[in-house]
């Protein structure tokens, strides 16, 4: 028994196993289904801030542009969900019958041939994670190769998402233009809007996400978990160790678009249309805050505050819709500056401890203190007493 | 350029930031088995040579030969991969990862991506680790975060970090920076063990500590080797003299 909780604790599964619960048992049982189809809203965002801790967290490499890759996602689940509902009986009044809405109102004609894969849904479905990642591979190569880090890379990401909303917006024919897509409806038959399928999609975007945490969990117990802190400690040393440091960061950088496109993917399915507004530079930035206060190392933390920020917005745009992007930056400003490892921090730091005092307290026998520092070796025993650590810069 | 039987062939190297010249015609060989010992005033161009031997630096102009092989416009991983080894001047480790992490990490397998996910700390890498912890005198501190090591215990970490690799030329840039005297001994002596079987080349001020391991030792003046050859006839040479005690 013993054993078992260490093992838990060890591997970091125990926190997995209570976000769990939470989101398997605690809220469906607790909640009605508009409430519940709000979290899982939630939980489609929960997917890129768990990619972020793995690429910000852990990679060290901040993206400003990860909407993008739920954007794709997105939009690759919601152009088979828009074929399927364009049918020609139910498009029979359009002057071209049979092709997506917007299109019609655009005076396209017929079906754009990249439009004709995403009849399939298996194409659709490889496209969800394909698509941001091959983009993600494209732009991390080009990046990564040269050096490009820090500051650079987030502005170029912020660069990136500039131009995808700019371009779905202005193929208004190709894309629904600023509206999106809109009024999915089924899939392969099956209606997406009723309150049995919303359950369904609850449950599977859950299934997604733990799948998706557990997938990071064990990247970050494997040695490539182990290079990306060495790599944001000391990059050169990596490099001078004959590692191929950007192809890591690449590697990251494509993991954390799938995982975003996934929860795209979900988006749509669940909330029933994708438009341009969770692509562009603010819906980005806004999901760097929920890993943020989540806590960038913590993956469980990261779907913990996209929880938490979107009951927030939520509760606050219908309260106070003025003050609610002051609230957004003030959290923002006031995580970064006071809790700088978010809710995750706080926890490991303030409440663990607090725990733990409090449950070893009734025990006559105080647990056994850690060595505080090692014996020093014995070769080192008769040296001198090692000089001062030169001042960290 | 010709072929030769030195571990490491540099020929006519030069490089240049912005017109001045840090190495400048530079010419070394260094011999299988060999530990070389670089001297010589600060701004000499040592530290650069080691950037542009291990790739850090791009050189102008010029060649650098490994076992035959040229080195110049390979990358700095494959040059890794040959046997290439670089300690840094300020110890360069993984502070926030334990001593037997930052050896882990070292060790040459699984480097690739893929090869990273599947990699499995086996019996095979876990003595390995354990005997290059004993080499250096870490045995003892295996797990504690290596951040927290004494300044020299930090120096000899990174010198095990690249014999976990071993690397058929080994390159230290002032690995007694910041020791007491008795850690340099230490040092001395495990240095001296270490160079069996591949080559060295060592930067350091120490003179003590310089007649104490090198082989041979090159003296380096703006950018140029000023002179070449054993302690003894290199401390008695004129020209070097005038360089270190000035006009």
């Amino acid at each position: 028994m013993n054993n078992l909780r260490q093992w838990f604790s060890k591997s970091g599964l125990g926190s997995v196993v209570l976000l769990a619960i939470l989101l398997v048992a605690v809220f469906p049982l607790t909640l009605d289904i508009f409430r519940l189809n709000l979290i899982g809203k939630y939980l489609c965002y929960a997917f890129v801030a768990v990619g972020l801790v793995m690429l910000w967290g852990w990679g060290g490499v901040l993206s400003l542009g990860q909407g993008v890759f739920f954007g794709l996602g997105g939009y690759a689940m919601a152009m088979f969900l828009k074929l399927e509902a364009s049918d020609p009986e139910s498009t029979k009044i359009q002057t071209t019958p049979g092709i997506p809405d917007f299109m019609d109102w655009n005076q396209i004609t017929a079906l754009p041939t990249w439009w004709e894969p995403f009849k399939h849904l298996p194409f659709s479905l490889i496209a969800v994670l394909a698509v941001p990642a091959v983009l993600a591979f494209i732009v991390g190569f080009a990046m990564f190769k040269r050096r490009v880090g820090g500051v650079y890379f987030a502005i170029i990401t912020q660069a990136v998402a500039l131009i995808l909303t700019v371009l779905i917006i202005g193929q208004q024919g190709y894309t629904g233009g600023v509206n999106g897509m809109t009024d999915l409806k089924t899939m392969l038959g099956w209606d997406i809007r009723t309150d049995s399928a919303k359950y369904i999609l609850y449950f599977v975007c859950v299934g997604l996400l733990l799948a998706s945490v557990l997938l990071c969990l064990w990247i970050q117990k494997s040695k490539v978990g182990t290079l990306l802190l060495a790599m944001r400690d000391k990059e050169d040393r990596v490099r001078f160790s004959g590692y191929d440091v950007s192809m890591f960061k690449v590697f990251v950088f494509c993991l954390a678009a799938a995982i975003s496109g996934i929860g795209g993917a979900m988006f749509a399915l669940q909330v029933g249309f994708m438009s341009p507004s969770f692509v562009g530079i603010v819906p980005s930035i806004e999901m760097v805050i929920f890993a943020a206060v989540g806590g960038r190392m913590s993956l469980v933390g990261a779907v913990y505050g996209a929880l938490l920020v979107n009951f927030g917005k939520t509760y606050f745009s219908e309260t106070f819709p003025d003050l609610w992007m002051f609230c957004m930056a003030a959290l923002f400003i006031g995580v970064t500056m006071f809790f700088p490892d978010g809710l995750a921090g706080l926890y490991q730091s303030k409440l663990k401890p607090w725990l733990t005092r409090s449950r070893s307290a009734p025990k006559a026998q105080p647990p056994a203190a850690p060595p505080a520092r090692p014996a020093e070796s014995p070769r080192m025993a008769d040296s001198a007493p090692p000089t001062a650590k030169p001042a960290q810069a | 350029m010709s072929n030769t039987d030195f571990a490491l062939a540099v020929e006519d190297l030069s490089v240049s930031f912005d017109g001045f010249k840090a190495i400048d015609d530079l010419t070394l060989y260094v011999d299988k088995d060999e530990l070389r010992v670089i001297i010589g005033p600060n701004g000499a161009g040592k530290t650069t040579l080691l950037d542009l031997i291990c790739g850090k630096t791009k050189a102008t102009s010029g060649s650098i030969k490994f076992k035959n092989e040229e080195l110049t416009g390979v990358e700095e991983y494959l040059r890794v991969r040959k046997g290439i080894g670089r300690k840094f001047q300020t110890p360069s480790i993984y502070e926030n990862l334990s001593v037997f992490k930052n050896l882990e990490v070292s060790y040459p397998e699984g480097r690739s991506v893929l090869g990273a996910l599947r990699f499995k700390c086996t019996t095979a890498v876990k003595e390995r680790v354990q005997a290059v912890a004993q080499e250096i005198g870490l045995g003892d501190v295996l797990e504690m975060e290596a951040g927290l090591l004494s300044h020299g215990q930090k120096q000899w970490l990174e010198i095990g970090m690249l014999l976990m690799q071993d690397p058929e030329l080994l390159m230290l840039d002032e690995p007694i920076a910041g020791m007491s005297a008795r850690e340099r001994e230490l040092t001395a002596e495990l240095l001296k063990r270490i160079c069996v079987g591949r080559s060295v080349i060592v930067i350091e001020h120490d003179m003590d500590f310089v007649a104490q391991i090198a082989h041979k030792v090159t003296v380096m003046h703006q950018g140029k080797i000023l002179a070449e050859g054993s302690m003894e006839a290199v401390q008695s040479n004129p020209k070097v003299i005038d360089v270190y005690l000035g006009h």
